[in-house]
C-alpha cells in the first residue's frame, strides 16, 4: 500500500537533465558553499581587500537560483532560503553598496524618511549620528561569518565525537558521553558568561564558546544517528569485508546521517545567531565600534528609550530576527522534504 | 526505577565537584584577581599600588590563600551552608542567592502556568490533522515566535506595550517593593519566545501518534472521535513533550538573563551576569552549583516522568 | 445461495490516491461479493492494492486516497455514502479488522482489559462495564489464551507476538461481527506461531458463522482459510473464482506464473526449476495499456492484449469464475509448460566448511535493584550450543529455524564479527573461531562472504551500485588497475542479469529485487569459497523471489560455492538444499540430507515445522500439529530439551532434565531426542500426495 501511495519517480537518465539541476549536486554546492564563505572569512576576520568579495557575489546568487528551482515543492524551505540569501547577499556585497560609512556620524536623532544636511536618511541616525540604514545592513556581515564559523567548528567536532561515541561505543562512549553531560549541565547563558569572561569578549572567543555549548548536543545526536545506521545491513557488509572503523564511519555511516544533521545546523545557525546577538547585547561578544546588531540594540537600549526614537531598536531587532526566521524555516522545509521522500 | 535515580544523583555529584574544580581553577587565575581589584578600588588605584600593598590587598580579601586550601574550605563552607562573601555587594552570598532565586522562582512560576496550557493546547490541536489549516496556521505562528530572540520580543513587547500605549512599565526594577504589573513584560518575553519550541515538540508527537496503527485500530472499533483523542491519543501524544517541558527549567536559566538584564529585574540571572562581569567569584561559583542542580534535578524528574508514563519502560 | 443478499459486495470500484505527482489508481474495476458465512481470500504481491481494498471497506483512506467510482454495499447499503456517525456504529461492530502486525496495533499505555471492554461499551447500549468485563473474558478463553485473567491486566508489551494476535482477534470478534477483514494476519509471526492462529481462524468460521476476507501474499495459506480466491495483480482483480477452480483449472497467465514460481514439494531443483515471472511489477503511474500484465506475459500478442481495457469474463462451464485475460479462450491451459533446462545434480567435492562443537554465549548484565541485592548481576544467553556439521564444495547446507533459534550468531561467529566461546569452525582446514576479521587475511575474508536479508539495508544508499560493487574487488584484491576492475563490475551486472548502466544508479533507483542481485554480484565478486546467505528472498515478492532463488543457484553452481542458505520457508528449502540443519532455541535438533530430514523419522520440532507450512497444492494432505504456545526466549531456555516445553511427544520427566542424546539414523543423519529410535522411525509422513507421485 505504502508503495501506492507514495510512488519513488522513476530513475531519471543522467544525460536528460537540465543543466541546473545537474548543478545541485553535492560537489558543487560545496564549492559554491566555499567561494562564499572563504572571502567573508579573509574580509572580516583578516581584513582582507574588498576585492576578495568578488567571486562570493555570483556565488550567493546561484545558490540562491539552486535553492529556488530545486525546493519548488516546499514554500517554506523558498521563503527561508530566500532571507538567507538576501543576507548573504548584503554581506558579501555590501562593501560595494553607496553607502555612508557605518562609523561615521552626521547628524543625531534622524528621523527615519527624513533628510538632513543633504542627505536622505531611509532609517534615520542614531543617537550618535551614525546612518542606520548603512549600520544594519553592515551589521549583518560579523554574525554572519562568526555565526556561521562558530556552528560549523562546533559540527566538525561533534560530528566526530559522534560518530566514535556511536559506533565504537563501549569505553569510547562512556568517556566522551560523560564529558558531554556534564557541560550540557551548565545551562548555555551560563557556559557563555563563564567561557566569554574567562578568554575575554572577542569574535574568536565567541567560536570556543559556541563549539563548546553546542558540540555536546551535536554530539548527542550523531550518535543516535549512528546507533540507528550502524545496525544495517550495509555496516555488517563492510565489517565483515574487514574494514576499518575509520573506513566505516566515513564512507558507510557518515554521508546517510548527512539529512539529519543538516536540518540541525540550520536550526543551530539560528540558536548561534541569537547568542551572537544576546552576548553582544550583555556586553560579552563583539565589541564596538563596528556595527553589530546586538551593538545596536544595546547601545540604544540604554540611551533612547522613548516611543519617537524606538526605531533605533526596532531595526536591529527586525534585522536579527528575519535572519534567524530564515534559518529555521530553511530547516522546516528541508525537514518537511525530507519526510515526504 | 531507584537504580536510574542513584545514578543520576551520583553523576549529579561528579558532575558538581568537576564543575566547581574547573570554576574556581578559572577563577583562582592572577588576571580575574586583578579584575577583582580593578573593579573595588579602580584602574588607576590599582596601577598606583606597590607590590607589597597589592599583597596586602590581597590578603585582607583572603585571595592569597593556596589554591587547593582555599578550595577545601569553600567545599567544607558550601557543605555546612555557607556560600561564602560577594566581593561586589560585600554580602554573605547564601541569603543574596536566596532572595535572588525567589525572584526568578516567581517569574519562573507564571512562564509555566501560561506557557504549559497554552503549549500543549496547540499542539494538540495542530498534530490532530496533521497539513490541515489549523495545523499549518499554529505551526507557522510557532516557527515565527522562536525566531525571534528574546531580546527582540522584549524589545518589541516595550517599544508597543509600554512606550507606544504606556499599559506596562517598560523596567521591573521593583524598586518600590513587588509590583505585579512590572513582571508582566518579562513574563511575557519569556513565554513567547518559549512556547513555540514546546508546541512543535507536541505538535510533532500528536501528529507521530494519529498516524499510528493504534490509532486506526480504535477509530475501526468504532469509537466516537473524543474517545479517541482523549483516551487513545493524547497519553501517549504527550509523553514526549513533558520530557521536553522539564527541560525547558534549565533552559529557562539561560533565558531569564537577557530579560532580567534588559528589564532590569533583580533575579537570578541579573546577579550571574553583574557577578561574572565583577569577578565575584563566590557569587558565580553558587550560581553555577544551583544552575547544575537544577539541571540535573529537571533531568531525574524528566527521567520519572518518562517511566511513569510509558508502561513499555515502566514493566520492563 | 444466489438469491440471498451477499453480506458485502464491491461493484465496479475504482480507488485513487491523489499525491503531488496527480492522481495515481490504486485499485481499478474491482469486483467482490461476499455471501454470509464465506471466507474469500484476496491475494496479490506487494503495491497489487489488496490492502487498499481493505481499507477501502473500512472506508479508512487516509487524507489523499478517495474512491472514485463505483460502489461498496456492506448488507445492502452502499458504504460510500454513509455518514461518518453510520460508519462508526458499522465499524468494531459489524465489520471488523485484524491487522498485520499485532504490536503495532495495539495501544502501548492501555491494558488489554481496557482495549477489549471498549468494543461493547461503545456499541452495546445496555452494556456496563461488569458485563463488558465479562463478555472480554470469555473472548479471551475462545481465542484460547492461557491464563486470560492475567492477560487482561497486562500491557500489550507485556504478552509475545502470537498472544497479541488473538487479543487483536478477540477484540474483532467480542461484537460478533457479520464480516471479518484480516490483513495479512500472520505476516509478522514466526511459522509454528503462524499455524495456532491459521487453525484459530478456521474454527471461528466454523463457530461463528462469520463471513471473512482473508487477505494474504501466501497462495498457501489461502488454501488452508477459504472458500473462494481473488487474484490481484497491479490494481486489478485479474481472476477469481472457488479455490477449486483457481488452483487447479487458472484460467489467467499470472495465476499460472504464481504457482510456478513457488516451489512445491516433488519440485527438485535439478530436475524441474522454478519459473520465474519475468521483468518486474509496473509503477502504477507506468502500467501499460490494455492488460497490465502485457509485457511479462508469454501469451502477450500484439493488438489484442494491448488494445484497451480488458473486461472481466466467466469462464465457460465454469460457476462463477471469471478471468480477465483478452486470450483465456485460446490458450491451451493442460499443455505441460516448458520446462526450463534441466540443470545436472552437482556432484560434491571434499569438505570446505567444518563446524566443530562451536558454542556462543553471551554474557547478559543485569543492572536492576533486585539482580544486585540477589547477586546474580550477569545472566548467561546461550545463543549457540554445540553446532556440529560440515558443508562440501558446492554444495547448499540449509539452515532452518524460526526466530530465536540462534541462525544469526552463527553467522556473526562465521563471518568473524564475534569470537566462538568454544569449539572450531574450520574453513579449508584453517580454524577461525577465535580470529576476529580484523585479524583475518584479506583472501580468507574474501572467501566467505554474505547474502543479507532486507533489500532496502544491503546497499549504502549514498554510494552507486559500480562503486559498491568496486569496492570488494578491490578490498579482496582480484584486482587493482581502475580499468579492470570496472570490466570486473560490468562482467559481475552480466552474471546478474543487470543491464550495465546500474553501475551508475544508486540504491533508491532500484527495485528490491535489483538490490538482492547487486547483493549476490557483491558477495560474488572476491571469487568466494563459502557464501552465507541469511533469508536472501524472503522480503521479495513471490514471483521475484524464484527468479532471485534460481539466479544464487547458478552462480554457485557455476563457481562451485558452498552455500549456507538460512531460512525459515521449508518448501524452499526442500526445493534448492542438499542438506537440512533443523535449529531450535540454539541448538541443533535434526540435520541430514534433504530427503532424509523430510521424511520420517523426524524429531518432533521437525514434524511440527513441516506440518505448519502452508501449501499451496489441492491434492497434498498433511497431518495436522499445531503447537502450543510461543517459542521461549533464549535469554531463559527451559531446562533439558529446549523443545519440552511445547512437544506434543513428550515422554516425561527425563525430557525436562537431560539434555536429548544425538543419534544417527542413517550417514549423516542425526536427531537429538529422547524418544526411543523405532518409535521415531515408526512415525507416519506428514505431507502425502495421494497421487502416483508421493512426497519425498
Amino acid at each position: 500500500m505504502a508503495s501506492v501511495a507514495a510512488p519513488t519517480p522513476g530513475s531519471p537518465d543522467v544525460p536528460t537533465v537540465p543543466l541546473m539541476v545537474r548543478l545541485a549536486q553535492p560537489r558543487i554546492l560545496i564549492v559554491l558553499a566555499a567561494l562564499t564563505w572563504l572571502p567573508l572569512v579573509a574580509y572580516v576576520m583578516f581584513d582582507a581587500s574588498r576585492l576578495v568579495l568578488l567571486p562570493a557575489i555570483p556565488s550567493v546568487l546561484l545558490l540562491w537560483a539552486l535553492a529556488m528551482l530545486n525546493w519548488r515543492e516546499s514554500t517554506v524551505a523558498l521563503i527561508g532560503a530566500t532571507l538567507v540569501c538576501f543576507w548573504l547577499l548584503i554581506a558579501v556585497s555590501v562593501p560595494f553598496l553607496p553607502l555612508v560609512d557605518p562609523n561615521q556620524p552626521v547628524q543625531p536623532f534622524v528621523k527615519p524618511f527624513s533628510e538632513a544636511r543633504d542627505q536622505f536618511f531611509w532609517l534615520g541616525t542614531d543617537f550618535r549620528g551614525r546612518d542606520m540604514l548603512s549600520r544594519a545592513l553592515w551589521g549583518c556581515q560579523r554574525v554572519i561569518v562568526w555565526g556561521v564559523t562558530a556552528t560549523a567548528t562546533a559540527y566538525v567536532i561533534g560530528t566526530t565525537l559522534g560518530l566514535i561515541a556511536g559506533y565504537l561505543a563501549g569505553w569510547w562512549d562512556e568517556l566522551i558521553s560523560f564529558i558531554g553531560n556534564v557541560i550540557l549541565s551548565f545551562p548555555v547563558m551560563v557556559l557563555f558568561i563563564v567561557i566569554l569572561t574567562y578568554f575575554g569578549p572577542s569574535g574568536f572567543n565567541i567560536i570556543v564558546a559556541v563549539t563548546f555549548a553546542s558540540a555536546p548536543a551535536i554530539m548527542r545526536i550523531v550518535r543516535g544517528l549512528t546507533l540507528d545506521i550502524k545496525t544495517r545491513d550495509y555496516v555488517f557488509a563492510a565489517q565483515t569485508r574487514g574494514e576499518k572503523p575509520f573506513y566505516i564511519m566515513v564512507v558507510e555511516l557518515l554521508p546517510n546521517a548527512r539529512g539529519p544533521i543538516i536540518v540541525d545546523a540550520c536550526l543551530r545557525l539560528g540558536y548561534t545567531t541569537v547568542a551572537i546577538t544576546t552576548l553582544t547585547f550583555l556586553g560579552l561578544g563583539l565589541q564596538p565600534p563596528d556595527p553589530d546588531w546586538g551593538l545596536m540594540i544595546k547601545e540604544a537600549a540604554s540611551s533612547a528609550l522613548l516611543f519617537q526614537f524606538s526605531y533605533m531598536l526596532l531595526v536591529p531587532a527586525l534585522s536579527v530576527s528575519s535572519l534567524i526566521l530564515g534559518f529555521n524555516l530553511l530547516a522546516d522545509g528541508l525537514r518537511e522534504m525530507s519526510l515526504r521522500d | 526505577m531507584l537504580p536510574l535515580i542513584g545514578k543520576r544523583l551520583v553523576q549529579m555529584v561528579l558532575i558538581m565537584i568537576v564543575a566547581s574544580f574547573v570554576l574556581f581553577l578559572i577563577f583562582d587565575s592572577d588576571e580575574f584577581k586583578k579584575k577583582i581589584a580593578v573593579a573595588e578600588l579602580g584602574g588607576f588605584a590599582v596601577s598606583a599600588l606597590s607590590d607589597a600593598d597589592y599583597q596586602q590587598w590581597l590578603a585582607n580579601k583572603g585571595l592569597d590563600v593556596p589554591f587547593f586550601q582555599r578550595y577545601g574550605s569553600w567545599v567544607g563552607g558550601v557543605l555546612t551552608g555557607d556560600f561564602g562573601h560577594s566581593f561586589e555587594k560585600n554580602t554573605d552570598v547564601g541569603p543574596l542567592l536566596w532572595d535572588r532565586l525567589k525572584s526568578t522562582g516567581i517569574l519562573a512560576f507564571w512562564v509555566f502556568a501560561l506557557m504549559i496550557p497554552l503549549s500543549l493546547v496547540l499542539g494538540v490541536i495542530a498534530g490532530m490533522k496533521e497539513g490541515g489549516k489549523r495545523d499549518r496556521a499554529v505551526s507557522f505562528f510557532a516557527v515565527f515566535t522562536t525566531s525571534i530572540p528574546e531580546i527582540a520580543t522584549a524589545i518589541l513587547l516595550t517599544v508597543f506595550l509600554a512606550l507606544g500605549l504606556g499599559w506596562f512599565p517598560t523596567k521591573s526594577a521593583m524598586t518600590q517593593g513587588f509590583d505585579g504589573w512590572q513582571l508582566v513584560l518579562p513574563v511575557l518575553t519569556l513565554v513567547i519566545y518559549s512556547f513555540g519550541y514546546v508546541t512543535r515538540m507536541t505538535r510533532a508527537s500528536m501528529a507521530e501518534v494519529m498516524t499510528s496503527q493504534y490509532i486506526r485500530t480504535a477509530v475501526l472499533k468504532g469509537l466516537p472521535r473524543n474517545r479517541i483523542i482523549m483516551r487513545h491519543a493524547l497519553r501517549n501524544a504527550l509523553i514526549a513533550p513533558f520530557t521536553v517541558i522539564v527541560l525547558q527549567l534549565n533552559w529557562l536559566l539561560s533565558g531569564v538573563v537577557v530579560v532580567e538584564v534588559f528589564f532590569e529585574y533583580n533575579g537570578f540571572g541579573k546577579m550571574l551576569l553583574e557577578a561574572a562581569l565583577f569577578g565575584d567569584i563566590y557569587v558565580v561559583q553558587a550560581a553555577t552549583f544551583v544552575a547544575v542542580v537544577v539541571a540535573v534535578m529537571s533531568q531525574i524528574i524528566s527521567d520519572i516522568g518518562y517511566t511513569f508514563l510509558n508502561p513499555r519502560i515502566r514493566f520492563s | 445461495m444466489t438469491d440471498a443478499t451477499p453480506i458485502l459486495e464491491c461493484e465496479n470500484l475504482c480507488l485513487s490516491y491523489f499525491t503531488r505527482a496527480g492522481e495515481i489508481p490504486a485499485v481499478v474495476d474491482f469486483n467482490l461479493k461476499v455471501m454470509p458465512g464465506e471466507a474469500v481470500g484476496i491475494v496479490g504481491e506487494s503495491g497489487c492494492g489488496k490492502s487498499t481494498v481493505a481499507l477501502a471497506i473500512m472506508q479508512y483512506l487516509g487524507n489523499n486516497g478517495r474512491i472514485v467510482s463505483g460502489a461498496i454495499r456492506f448488507m445492502g447499503r452502499d458504504l460510500t455514502t454513509m455518514s461518518e456517525e453510520e460508519l462508526r456504529q458499522l465499524r468494531g461492530s459489524k465489520i471488523a479488522m485484524v491487522y498485520q502486525e499485532p504490536m503495532a496495533s495495539l495501544n502501548p499505555s492501555m491494558t488489554i482489559a481496557n482495549q477489549l471492554m471498549e468494543v461493547p461499551l461503545f456499541h452495546d447500549d445496555d452494556c456496563d462495564e461488569k458485563e463488558a468485563r465479562k463478555r472480554a473474558l470469555e473472548m479471551l478463553e475462545n481465542v484460547r489464551l492461557p491464563d486470560p485473567a492475567r492477560i487482561m491486566e497486562a500491557y500489550p508489551h507485556q504478552i509475545s507476538g502470537g498472544q497479541q494476535q488473538r487479543v487483536v482477534i478477540a477484540m474483532a470478534l467480542l461484537s460478533n461481527p457479520n464480516l471479518l477483514l484480516l490483513d495479512e494476519p500472520t505476516t509478522a509471526l514466526d511459522v509454528t506461531v503462524e499455524a495456532g492462529i491459521v487453525q484459530l481462524i478456521k474454527e471461528i468460521s466454523e463457530r461463528f458463522g462469520t463471513s471473512m476476507i482473508y487477505i494474504s501474499h501466501n497462495l498457501g495459506l489461502i488454501l488452508e482459510t477459504c472458500d473462494r480466491i481473488t487474484v490481484m495483480y497491479s490494481g486489478e482483480a485479474v481472476e477469481e473464482g472457488s479455490v477449486e477452480q483457481v488452483f487447479d483449472m487458472m484460467r489467467h497467465p499470472y495465476t499460472r506464473g504464481l504457482f510456478h514460481s513457488i516451489p512445491l514439494p516433488g519440485a527438485d531443483k535439478n530436475a524441474r526449476p522454478l519459473m520465474p515471472i519475468r521483468g518486474q511489477l509496473p509503477l502504477p503511474h507506468e502500467r501499460p495499456k490494455g492488460c497490465n500484465f502485457g509485457p511479462r506475459c508469454d501469451f502477450f500478442q500484439e493488438g489484442v492484449c494491448d488494445s484497451g481495457p480488458i473486461a472481466m469474463e466467466t469462464v465457460p462451464d465454469h460457476q462463477r469464475h471469471v478471468t480477465r485475460c483478452a486470450r483465456f479462450a485460446e490458450i491451451d491451459w493442460d499443455a505441460e509448460t516448458e520446462v526450463a533446462a534441466a540443470g545436472a545434480a552437482a556432484n560434491l567435492g571434499e569438505v570446505v566448511l567444518r563446524v566443530e562443537n562451536m558454542k556462543k554465549y553471551y554474557e547478559l548484565r543485569d543492572t536492576s535493584l533486585m539482580a544486585l541485592i540477589s547477586g546474580k548481576t550477569s545472566r548467561t544467553v546461550k545463543a549457540n550450543e554445540k553446532l556440529d556439521f560440515e558443508a562440501r564444495e558446492a554444495e547448499t547446507v540449509a539452515i532452518v529455524g524460526e526466530s530465536g533459534c540462534g541462525k544469526s550468531t552463527f553467522a556473526k561467529v562465521m563471518m568473524g564479527l564475534e569470537t566462538a566461546t568454544e569449539g572450531h569452525i574450520y574453513l579449508d582446514g584453517k580454524d577461525l573461531a577465535n580470529t576476529t576479521v580484523q585479524k583475518r587475511k584479506a583472501q580468507v575474508v574474501g572467501h566467505l562472504q554474505m547474502v543479507f536479508q532486507n533489500p532496502f539495508d544491503t546497499l549504502n544508499p549514498s554510494h552507486t551500485v559500480g562503486n559498491q560493487i568496486a569496492r570488494v574487488i578491490r578490498k579482496f584484491g582480484v584486482e587493482q588497475d581502475p580499468e579492470k576492475v570496472k570490466a570486473r563490475v560490468m562482467e559481475l551486472l552480466d552474471i546478474v542479469k543487470l543491464p550495465r548502466d546500474f553501475y551508475k544508479r544508486r540504491p533508491r533507483q532500484l527495485s528490491g529485487g535489483q538490490k538482492q542481485r547487486v547483493g549476490i554480484a557483491r558477495a560474488f565478486a572476491g571469487n568466494p569459497r563459502v557464501v552465507i546467505a541469511d533469508e536472501p528472498v524472503s522480503a521479495l515478492d513471490v514471483s521475484v523471489q524464484a527468479a532471485v532463488s534460481q539466479l544464487l543457484m547458478d552462480i554457485q553452481r557455476e563457481n562451485r560455492t558452498t552455500l549456507v542458505f538460512i531460512s525459515h520457508d521449508l518448501s524452499l528449502v526442500r526445493y534448492l538444499a542438499d542438506r537440512v540443519v533443523v535449529m531450535y532455541l540454539g541448538t541443533i535438533a535434526e540435520q541430514g540430507t534433504t530427503d532424509e530430514v523430510f521424511a520420517p523419522p523426524y524429531h518432533p520440532y521437525t514434524e511440527a515445522l513441516l506440518s505448519a507450512v502452508p501449501i499451496a497444492d489441492t491434492r497434498i494432505k498433511k497431518k495436522e500439529i499445531v503447537l502450543q504456545g510461543d517459542i521461549p526466549s533464549a535469554v531463559n531456555p527451559p531446562p533439558g530439551c529446549p523443545f519440552q516445553t511445547r512437544c506434543p511427544r513428550k515422554i516425561g520427566t527425563i525430557c525436562e532434565t537431560e539434555a536429548p542424546p544425538i543419534r544417527e539414523f542413517g550417514p549423516g543423519h542425526r536427531i537429538a531426542c529422547h524418544i526411543a529410535p523405532e518409535e521415531l522411525e515408526a512415525m507416519d509422513p506428514v505431507i502425502t500426495m495421494p497421487a502416483k507421485e508421493a512426497a519425498a
